[in-house]
């Protein structure tokens, strides 16, 4: 933590009151000892009242109190599973994972490989659906999948202004679809008119903006999160985070907001003004004006909870419980409740009303 | 086993013939005589309607039955393939597989309201209670449509098992069962399975998927009126076996799938016997007391009745962990098997009238409708639904390409693996020489006319040598088909119409990838520059018409147990339908012919290729 926002904590009761009322949560962790495939969770997504764990050995599927596990032996396409989404039609899950994609309906598996399927390549980070659509961030560039046609449609740097094509995350909407492209900005995909637009260092000279909010901050993208409602674009990079209205950029690093590090491996919006933050040292949320972190506390690792206000103002919220670690790699939301992947674990927030 | 053979003539058979025209006259200068081919059939909510959907002539025959006349002929899509009514009897819904609709009737006024677009090659249809939403099987696209009948505009797709095609709704309205006529693909040399996809109508999402192991051919699917017990007709290939032991019943099984609360699991049984088959098990249905069950048995020309007191109570008795072999107990069928009664020609879907006292069935060879009187076991008369009064050789040929009686003991006949003219998705052990060699896989028969030669070693020079000697002596192990007969099956084969390509716009036109691939498809050089040598460049071999030069090539996919590295360059026609692919469907799809079976470079020079380059390719050839 830096040492500027250490300053700022103010302990005292009379602080707290003062402070602004941010979410608190009740933290239940679950590990390998729970029945977690693995400790290493790179992602999570709530289905309704199942919750599915992207983990590095394994899929788990946390139902009615219980964790079930999915591995190659079961189906899987391979054992390490970097992302998860669920399409909420039809109830299939989409599994990215470093052998393939894997697509789970009903019980039964069908894995796309970039051997047997046009899948661009078998190291896929990012999944995202829309409608027929499955969008794909592979280490070799981003791909679609039309389900009803069966069809893969390629992007790459001979049909997109992509300079790098490791493709790192896609958030997918019905208007636009965007990419993280790792070392390669944002590149922002129009469906109405199959454009494509990228967005790096808008002086082209360096990977990260000279003037604070001249551009998107950095191109060393990790994820995307597109409010689609409210048309904005948060962008996740390991140099700080970016919000996008379409005119302007924002963004936002440890020293000048509530970040508690510039190191971010996600990012999710609730809608244009709030999102969520996965970083090295503390899962982050904004409410468009005030930050608060939720992790155990760097040196003690004890449970901590700051609330950093609007002016800068930071305090410290008592709280007896964190997130399983502070290395945070992905959240998703279930009703005021988010599950959080950690380095060591998944957890639970319970919000505390 | 006691056996009932109900004859079809004589007194107790009364012969009405439609009161209006054929849809086609056979006169001479004429466009081809069409027969009606009647493959479904529907009873309308009072009864006193049969609705006979006729893929020969793209149209329903509306029965009054009363009369048994033919009063109405409603026109659809092409190849319609499934009928169904609304709950409230207000609407049939008509699937018509090669024009990727659904035509909707007003049963009030007998017209075609709405067409409905589907997925690819809808098989069947059925909507759910409420009459919301429509369900529908999509035979190439693998998977089921869910229709929104207030917009008409399809909400969504489901994913179900390979070759998606049966449906039906459970009596309670909470579940759609779908089966599927191909195996889902599995690994290579893997005894095919298939599935019975559950849907929630609820959610209006697949909750399950009940495995049926060994199974491939899995057609009609009922519910008994408790909902307690469903029957699925299927077939059991033991493609990984040399056709050697076809004498010894090890060719094709034909079963049925039981399950429901009544078994609490998936039991597979045999309707076969010690010396007769009966095959392939194509329509299902229950009586409403669930006393019996009737299957009809398409190249058998007869309808196997089943006593399912006896039926349950025998499986029953059986211990659980024995259960499993049932379907492969030939001996099995006398404990519940309780007649078979012959029929027409080709007999396909069967419909039951609410009371269970007249069983109809449609014989697709003779355009007609047997009416069966269930409880004599008897046919009681038969309906005409006209068509030409000659026979041409198409027509001839045909019936003995649906026909099972040319084999041992009526084992098979050309459709059991072709199924519906098609193939099966299978790979098989077919000649006597040894387990697992020489492996085969099953091709498309359309387009085959100007292909020849035959066989994928290229052994048969033309289909009458393929149809005739190598048919008796491989497959039926029998003296087979006369010489004509055998002119006439031919003809069928020559004639078979080519299903529209779905890739392929109506224009022509290829789309920006396909332009791609097809450059990659014709090119002469490898990206860096060096010539491909013209015998590895993919319109040499893949040429003509046909996209075959029909010779034999080497294109290092020989494997040890081939006797010879040389196969027929097989046609490319709607090539994206048929995988697995290469000659012995160790390609499970187009993408591992090249990724996986081509590391020298000996089948086209792919190595060069980006992926999305091989994607192209793969694009353009699905347009062939």
């Amino acid at each position: 933590m830096k040492k500027g926002l250490a300053l700022l904590i103010v302990l005292s009761a009379a602080a707290l009151a003062a402070g602004p009322e941010m979410p608190r949560y009740r933290w239940q962790n679950f590990t390998t000892a729970d029945g977690l495939p693995d400790d290493h969770v790179f992602s999570v997504k709530v289905d309704g009242k199942r919750v599915w764990a992207g983990t590095e050995n394994g899929l788990g599927l946390y139902e009615d109190g219980k964790w079930k596990i999915y591995r190659p032996e079961e189906g899987l396409a391979h054992r390490a599973v970097l992302f998860v989404d669920v399409d909420k039609r039809t109830g299939e899950v989409w599994a990215a994972t470093m052998g393939g994609l894997t697509r789970l309906s009903a019980g039964r598996f069908e894995n796309y490989t970039q051997l047997n399927s046009g899948l661009p390549n078998d190291v896929v980070y990012g999944v995202g659906l829309q409608g027929d659509n499955v969008w794909v961030a592979t280490a070799a560039g981003g791909g679609r999948l039309n389900t009803r046609t069966k069809q893969w449609t390629h992007f790459n740097e001979r049909s997109t202004p992509m300079y790098e094509i490791w493709t790192y995350a896609v958030s997918p909407g019905e208007e636009k679809v965007y990419y993280a492209v790792w070392g390669g900005g944002v590149l922002e995909y129009d469906v109405k008119t199959g454009q494509w637009k990228d967005y790096n260092d808008p002086d082209g000279e360096t990977e990260i903006v000279v003037l604070k909010d001249q551009g998107l901050i950095h191109e060393i993208t990790t994820s995307v999160s597109w409010a689609e409602k409210d048309r904005i674009l948060w962008v996740a990079t390991y140099f700080g985070a970016s919000r996008y209205d379409g005119r302007y950029w924002k963004n936002f690093l440890d020293q000048d907001s509530g970040l508690p590090s510039n190191f971010l491996n996600q990012v999710k919006a609730v809608d244009g003004n709030r999102a969520w933050f996965a970083t090295d040292k503390g899962l982050a949320y904004f409410d468009g004006m005030n930050w608060a972190v939720y992790r155990p506390a760097l040196d003690t690792h004890q449970p901590e909870m700051l609330v950093r206000d609007a002016q800068g103002a930071v305090s410290r919220v008592p709280t007896e419980t964190a997130p399983a670690h502070n290395y945070i790699l992905g959240m998703d939301f279930q009703g005021d409740d988010v599950w959080v992947a950690t380095a060591h674990g998944l957890s639970h927030g319970v919000r505390i009303k | 086993m006691k056996r009932v053979f109900a004859a079809i003539g004589g007194l107790a058979v009364l012969v009405c013939v439609s009161a209006l025209p054929p849809a086609r006259a056979d006169r001479p200068g004429a466009a081809p005589a069409r027969y009606p081919s009647p493959v479904e059939l529907a009873l309308s909510h009072d009864g006193t309607q049969l609705y006979a959907l006729c893929e020969g002539t793209d149209e329903v025959a509306v029965i009054d039955l009363k009369t048994s006349l033919v009063v109405r002929r409603i026109g659809v899509g092409r190849v319609p393939k499934g009928v169904s009514f609304s709950r409230d009897g207000k609407r049939a819904y008509v699937t018509n597989s090669w024009s990727d609709t659904v035509s909707e009737i007003d049963t009030g006024s007998l017209e075609v309201v709405r067409s409905l677009p589907t997925g690819l090659e809808p098989t069947s249809a059925v909507a759910d209670g409420d009459g919301a939403f429509l369900y529908v099987a999509n035979r190439i696209s693998d998977d089921v449509s869910v229709i929104d009948l207030a917009t008409g505009l399809e909400a969504k797709r489901l994913l179900a098992g390979r070759g998606a095609s049966y449906l039906a709704l459970s009596p309670d309205g909470s579940r759609v069962y779908c089966t599927h006529i191909y195996p889902n693909l599995g690994r290579f040399r893997a005894p095919p399975e298939s599935e019975i996809t559950v849907i929630d109508t609820g959610r209006r999402a697949v909750v399950e998927r009940e495995k049926l192991p060994n199974a491939a051919g899995v057609f009609h699917v009922a519910l008994a009126g408790d909902g307690r017990l469903g029957i699925a007709a299927q077939m059991r290939p033991k493609n990984l076996l040399p056709l050697a032991h076809v004498e010894h019943g090890w060719v094709i099984g034909n079963s049925l799938s039981i399950f429901g609360e009544d078994l609490g699991e998936v039991v597979q049984v045999s309707i076969d016997e010690l010396d007769r088959y009966f095959t392939p098990p194509f329509g299902v249905a229950i009586a409403p007391d669930k006393s019996a069950a009737y299957v009809s048995t398409t190249g058998s020309d007869s309808v196997t009745v089943l006593d399912i007191r006896k039926l349950l109570g025998f499986i029953r008795s059986v211990p659980p962990e024995e259960r499993r072999a049932l379907a492969n107990d030939l001996s099995a069928s006398a404990n519940y098997v309780t007649g078979r009664i012959s029929v027409g020609r080709a007999p396909k879907g069967l419909a039951l009238s609410a009371d269970g006292g007249r069983l109809y069935v449609a014989n697709r060879e003779d355009d007609t409708v047997s009416v069966i009187d269930p409880a004599g076991q008897r046919v009681v008369s038969t309906i005409s639904l006209g068509g030409p009064a000659a026979l041409t050789a198409e027509r001839r040929g045909e019936r003995l390409f649906y026909s099972a009686k040319y084999a041992f003991h009526g084992h098979f006949g050309c459709a059991n693996c072709h199924l519906e003219a098609t193939f099966d998705g299978l790979s098989w052990d077919l000649e006597p020489d040894g387990f697992g060699v020489d492996i085969v896989d099953n091709r498309l028969l359309e387009d085959v006319a100007d292909t020849a030669p035959f066989k994928w070693n290229g052994g048969n020079p033309d289909l009458e040598t393929e149809c005739g000697p190598r048919t008796e002596k491989y497959f039926y192990r029998r003296q087979s088909y006369t010489r004509e007969e055998l002119e006439d099956l031919v003809a069928f084969i020559k004639a078979m119409p080519v299903r529209p390509n779905r890739y392929r716009a109506a224009s022509g036109e290829l789309t920006p990838q396909q332009e791609r691939g097809k450059a990659i498809y014709e090119r002469t050089r490898a990206k860096n520059g060096a010539p491909v040598p013209q015998n590895n460049q993919c319109p040499v071999c893949h040429s003509g018409p046909h996209y075959t030069n029909r010779q034999l090539a080497d294109v290092g996919s020989g494997k040890p147990t081939d006797r010879s590295p040389l196969f027929d360059v097989p046609q490319l026609t709607n090539v994206s339908l048929t995988a697995p692919y290469l000659h012995d469907g160790s390609a499970r799809s187009l993408e591992e012919i090249w990724t996986v079976f081509n590391p020298q470079d000996t089948h086209g020079v792919t190595n060069d290729l980006a992926k999305d380059e091989l994607n192209d390719l793969i694009e353009y050839l699905k347009t062939l």
